[in-house]
């Protein structure tokens, strides 16, 4: 079968092992991955805080794409992508002027007629119903799902799993032989783009994530999101000086862990990328 | 030839400002048929109304048309004054010119227009007006009272102590309802059981009232007056007149782990049992769910040790059929569980605890003999938080009203606590106080001044666990909006009162109207606040909406007032205006083809069949008929019928006709 | 009677707010639980709750101290505040709003210079080729803040694990995306 995938640009960069896990676990499940072609940047935070019509511009346009080019269902790995093009597409439905406005400003017909999988719908959907099995080397360590913002708010658009303790991460590495464990940071904001601009804040408020992962005994950290991962990996110089300790404990994507548990190469998952090294 | 009369109201100025009531009164005086017209300051006064009764007098007037107020107030008013004056009250109309002109539009030519055409319509209406008289039905002068909390057992109480039966249904093994629950009551500190337990005692022992606890509604059919009622009386496994109440079974239970409901799962009790000390009636019951031998068919050590052999698990439910006069509906709240509040972690905290939860700690009969001790691992909590509005005034959760005891019971709360534990630390994040009573506000000052509770003026956002201690994130909005984190020992929840989950079956069982959050609705929120749509059936305590004991008290001798006013008449008057099949000279009998199209439309099952036989006995044709008793006078079987068989008196198919042609005629 | 309308008791800010954000100001009873439970409420010079009341009071004096806040710069769009609000108050939707009208009326907190920048070196990134140049962001950030020395030590180890491409990555259609960028644009050219 065919999904069409939008990696967005972390996944071609900065969190290219995002990206490599994703296509990597996709292909052990035969499942052929169709980017959608000549795609552009989402627009992310810069575009929502800076101009309002460029931020629905920017995920319509890409939107437009996929439509054009026949795929109906398109998964997002990167969860602020993710979050973009779905308030982009729930707003447009909502506002006839604004969708018209917009289809003028692209010079692109937009339709809204493309199913948006985030990664945890994407493998709910086509790979854990297939996970039995195929877990050859369970991965036996406790883990604390972090699901930060953009995966699960705002509930009223989204509609993705619950706000407060969401569950659909955790569910996902118990099947990947996992035990995930009970945590009051599951969804705190990391800091997230304020990376750059205000380092310290990102120290602070990754730090108290980390930290708590730490004094509750993970030993690794889950992601589904490349800023968080960005934060919480490259940021690790900061996180441990807020936290005052050092403390190595490693972040994973959720395909990289599912990855190992079904036995894919660590290199081939992109582990050898991160900044704090990867022991589990 | 038609004599009308049509007195115009100015109703102080309310009508008058914007309608010019001497032209509507001079411009009726010249329609067909008006014999006399008038505008009076206000015609429901004493002046007012001996007014219409002269001209009834003096003019021989065969109508009346008051142009006032809506009809709701004032028909009775009226029609009783066109009575005294000699004339059937049912050829009395009312034109509003209140609600429906002087309050809806501006002054001006097209009201005063408006209001004319409102007088004109109800001249040619009641020139087909006839006289009418009034329905009487027995009273039964029994009284139900569901639910046997505070508010059930007074509205008991008091009805029988007018001398009139009771009987009083209670659907959990003892009356005594969230009261018996509480430790002390505010604003006075006195303890709730002592005050409570004698008035249970009481119920119990009055002659005039019958008890059924462990007892739910089944069915209601019939009227203000004559209800027939159905009691489910659910199997108590016990031989109730045997039972001497020894307590030898529930000590020997061997099923001894289920949650509790009377201390709010914070203590244990027994499969047989009786729920607290000073139960009413101190007898046990099986909790059929958890006990062995209805599970598995084995144990009967109740039975084994029971000395006079009361156990009986073969026992059925009964249904008991009484006749009744009167319901009050006295069924109470619940509270909102902790595990309604994500935020505040899913319930999935021990210590994060509800206010009734907290009333069962500080009782000197709960679980910790009166000790504030945490559940977890019953340590005494050194630093305590207070949630006030957890779901109340919450409109993202759906309850955006205030739950109205809360900021009491919270000060109560934090005041035991400072007296109990010395020297431990304790907090109120509140929005508003709500401190509206005699002596409320200075109890809630006490707690502040003299017992050092803090209150913080914010909402809490957020409560995680870490290290062993709650933290809470909360903000004082007194200090410019200042983010305040505590680490606290236990939470307290003062969690929103809402609706028990089967009200909306319960009113739909008994015809009352609830609001949108499933609290019974008053008939009046000022002037019928006891009284519900459905006449014969009163409300009184937290069943109509989040009230406290003094409320609920007072409300429920209302209650007992109005069941005793009905009481007081042997017979009831009721306005005709109830639907009739008509009927003409054999052989047609009537127009009526006997479809009964008429008997499932109509929903208040008043629409029987009538049989009409010839001489010999013989079914010759069978008819609609409708039992004045029953009927409600809704019409819904006048839209209904097909050959227009059934009238509904006082708005007859040829009234209606009337008004409408005499607005599209000119004149 | 009077036919005043329902809001005629907002400012023209409020009406905007409302009419742009489905923000209506004199909703926030001022409970502060967006405040609470703010990760960088410590961090605002008025946190959320307070800029609501300070919008609901109507005086231009303060509606004027809005627009010119840190906070709505500072503020994440972690959307915690709009998920536990009593009343549902779209909170980060109105800070995009004003983040707008902040910088159309060029009144910009000092404070926020960096962060606008890293917008506008964003933005500016994939004005031109249609993709994040990540190399490119953080050169032309270091240009406008003059912050050259930050993150230094990030590079390096970033590109020895091929987590920073050396090139641009460039869409086709570069025109088109100048063009949306030209469509949507407002006065506030930099």
């Amino acid at each position: 079968m065919t999904l069409g995938f939008y990696p967005g640009c972390s996944l071609k960069g900065s969190s290219r092992e995002y990206a490599e896990s994703v296509l990597a676990v996709a292909k052990a499940f035969d499942i052929t991955i169709e980017e959608i072609k000549d795609w552009n940047c989402c627009g992310a935070t810069a575009a929502h805080n800076m101009n309002r019509e460029l931020s629905f511009a920017l995920p319509a346009r890409i939107l437009s794409l996929a439509e054009k080019q026949g795929l109906t269902e398109v998964v997002v790995p990167c969860a602020a992508c993710y979050s973009r093009l779905t308030v982009t597409q729930y707003e447009l439905a909502k506002d006839k002027e604004l969708k018209d406005r917009i289809s003028e400003v692209n010079g692109m017909e937009y339709k809204g007629s493309v199913t948006i999988l985030n990664i945890i719908q994407m493998l709910d959907k086509y790979i854990t119903p297939k996970l039995e099995g195929k877990v050859v080397k369970p991965f036996d360590h406790k883990v604390a799902c972090y699901y930060g913002c953009l995966l699960v708010r705002p509930h009223e658009i989204l509609k993705f799993d619950r706000e407060e303790d969401p569950q659909s991460m955790d569910e996902v590495m118990l099947k990947a032989g996992a035990t995930p464990i009970d945590w009051a940071f599951k969804t705190e904001c990391c800091g997230a783009g304020l990376s750059i601009s205000r380092t310290p804040s990102v120290g602070k408020l990754s730090g108290m994530i980390v930290g708590d992962a730490k004094d509750r005994g993970a030993e690794a950290i889950i992601v589904a999101c490349p800023m968080c991962h960005s934060n919480l990996d490259m940021r690790r110089k900061e996180i441990n000086k807020y936290l005052g300790e050092k403390v190595d404990i490693p972040v994973l994507y959720i395909t990289q862990a599912l990855g190992l548990a079904v036995g894919l190469d660590r290199k081939e998952l992109g582990l050898n990328r991160h900044f704090v090294k990867v022991t589990v | 030839m038609s004599k009308i009369g049509v007195f115009v109201c100015h109703c102080g100025e309310n009508i008058s400002a914007t309608v010019d009531c001497a032209r509507v009164a001079e411009t009726s005086g010249k329609l067909d048929g008006v014999a006399y017209s008038v505008d009076y300051k206000y015609m429901c006064s004493d002046p007012g109304q001996s007014l219409i009764k002269s001209a009834i007098k003096e003019k021989g007037l065969t109508g009346v048309v008051v142009a006032a107020c809506s009809p709701r107030m004032h028909e009775p008013t009226f029609r009783k004054a066109c009575a005294e004056a000699g004339l059937n009250p049912y050829m009395c109309e009312m034109a509003n010119l209140r609600e429906h002109v002087s309050w809806v539009h501006e002054k001006g030519e097209a009201t005063t227009e408006k209001a004319i055409d409102l007088v004109r319509i109800l001249v040619e209406k009641v020139k087909y007006n006839q006289s009418l008289n009034a329905i009487k039905v027995p009273v039964t002068k029994t009284a139900l009272v569901i639910g046997g909390g505070i508010a059930g057992i007074q509205a008991s109480l008091d009805i029988a102590n007018t001398g009139h039966k009771v009987i009083l249904i209670e659907k959990d093994p003892s009356i005594g309802g969230h009261m018996s629950q509480l430790s002390e009551t505010f604003p006075t500190l006195d303890c709730s059981q002592c005050i409570l337990t004698p008035r249970m005692v009481e119920v119990a022992q009055h002659p005039n009232i019958t008890l059924y606890s462990y007892a739910e509604l089944e069915s209601v059919e019939g009227f203000i007056g004559n209800f027939k009622v159905k009691i489910r009386r659910k199997s108590k496994s016990i031989d109730e007149k045997l039972c001497t109440g020894c307590g030898l079974c529930t000590t020997k239970c061997p099923v001894k782990k289920i949650p509790s409901e009377f201390n709010e799962g914070l203590g244990m009790r027994t499969a047989i049992y009786v729920p607290f000390p000073q139960a009413v009636p101190n007898k046990p019951v099986i909790d059929r769910e958890h006990c062995t031998y209805y599970l598995k068919g084995k144990c009967r050590i109740c039975e084994k040790v029971c000395p006079i052999q009361a156990i009986r698990f073969d026992q059925e439910d009964t249904i008991e059929e009484v006749e009744i006069g009167a319901i009050v509906l006295a069924t109470g709240f619940s509270v909102k569980q902790p595990d309604f509040f994500p935020e505040y972690g899913y319930g999935k905290y021990p210590d994060v605890i509800t206010g009734l939860q907290f009333e069962r700690l500080a009782s000197a009969s709960g679980p910790t003999l009166g000790e504030i001790r945490r559940p977890s691992d019953g340590k005494v909590p050194q630093n305590i938080v207070f949630v006030a509005c957890a779901g109340s005034r919450d409109e993202a959760k759906g309850i955006p009203y205030c739950s109205k005891i809360c900021c009491m019971y919270i000060a109560k709360h934090a005041m035991l606590y400072q007296h109990k534990v010395h020297g431990g630390k304790s907090y109120v994040f509140y929005m508003d106080i709500r401190a509206g009573g005699k002596n409320y506000e200075e109890f809630v000052r006490r707690a502040i001044e003299e017992d050092g509770v803090n209150y913080v003026r914010g909402r809490v956002s957020r409560i995680y666990e870490k290290n062993g201690k709650l933290i809470v994130k909360g903000v004082d909005t007194l200090l410019g909006a200042m983010p305040v984190d505590i680490e606290a020992d236990m939470v307290v929840l003062a969690t929103a009162g809402v609706a028990n989950s089967d009200a909306e079956a319960l009113a739909q069982k008994l015809h009352v109207s609830y609001d949108a959050y499933k609290f019974f609705a008053e008939a009046h929120p000022k002037l019928k606040p006891v009284e519900t749509n459905t006449a014969g059936i009163f409300l009184a305590g937290a069943c109509q909406s989040p009230r406290d004991i003094p409320e609920s008290v007072s409300m429920a001798s209302g209650a007992a007032v109005k069941v005793a006013c009905l009481f007081s008449q042997d017979e009831l008057t009721r306005d005709p205006l109830i639907a009739v099949v008509n009927r003409m000279a054999p052989p047609v009998y009537s127009s009526c083809v006997g479809c009964f199209l008429c008997v499932s439309a109509c929903p208040y099952q008043a629409i029987e069949k009538e049989e009409i036989k010839n001489r010999a006995g013989e079914v010759i044709k069978t008819l609609a008929r409708v039992n004045p008793g029953l009927c409600q006078g809704c019409g819904t079987c006048v839209a209904f019928c097909r050959t227009k068989s059934i009238d509904l008196q006082g708005y007859t198919h040829e009234q209606m006709y009337t008004e409408v042609m005499a607005l599209l005629n000119e004149y | 009677m009077s036919s005043d309308n329902h809001h005629s008791a907002l400012t023209e800010l409020g009406a905007e707010l409302l009419e742009q954000s489905d923000v209506k100001v004199t909703r926030c009873y001022q409970c502060g639980k967006c405040t609470a439970g703010c990760p960088l409420a410590g961090e605002m010079d008025y946190p959320p709750s307070l800029v609501m009341r300070m919008l609901q009071t109507g005086r231009p004096e303060l509606e004027e101290k809005v627009l010119r806040s840190f906070t709505i710069w500072v503020c994440l769009t972690c959307e915690m505040c709009f998920a536990r609000c009593p009343m549902s108050i779209d909170i980060p939707k109105m800070m995009d709003q004003l983040r707008q009208k902040s910088l159309l009326e060029k009144k910009t907190n000092r404070k926020a210079k960096e962060i606008i920048a890293f917008h506008k070196s964003f933005l500016d990134s994939i004005r031109y080729t249609g993709r994040l140049y990540e190399i490119g962001l953080l050169a032309d950030y270091k240009t406008r803040t003059l912050k050259i020395l930050d993150d230094m030590d990030l590079a390096l180890p970033m590109m020895k694990r091929g987590k920073l491409g050396i090139f641009p990555e460039m869409i086709k259609d570069r025109s088109g995306m100048a063009s949306i960028f030209r469509k949507t644009n407002k006065k506030h050219k930099d």
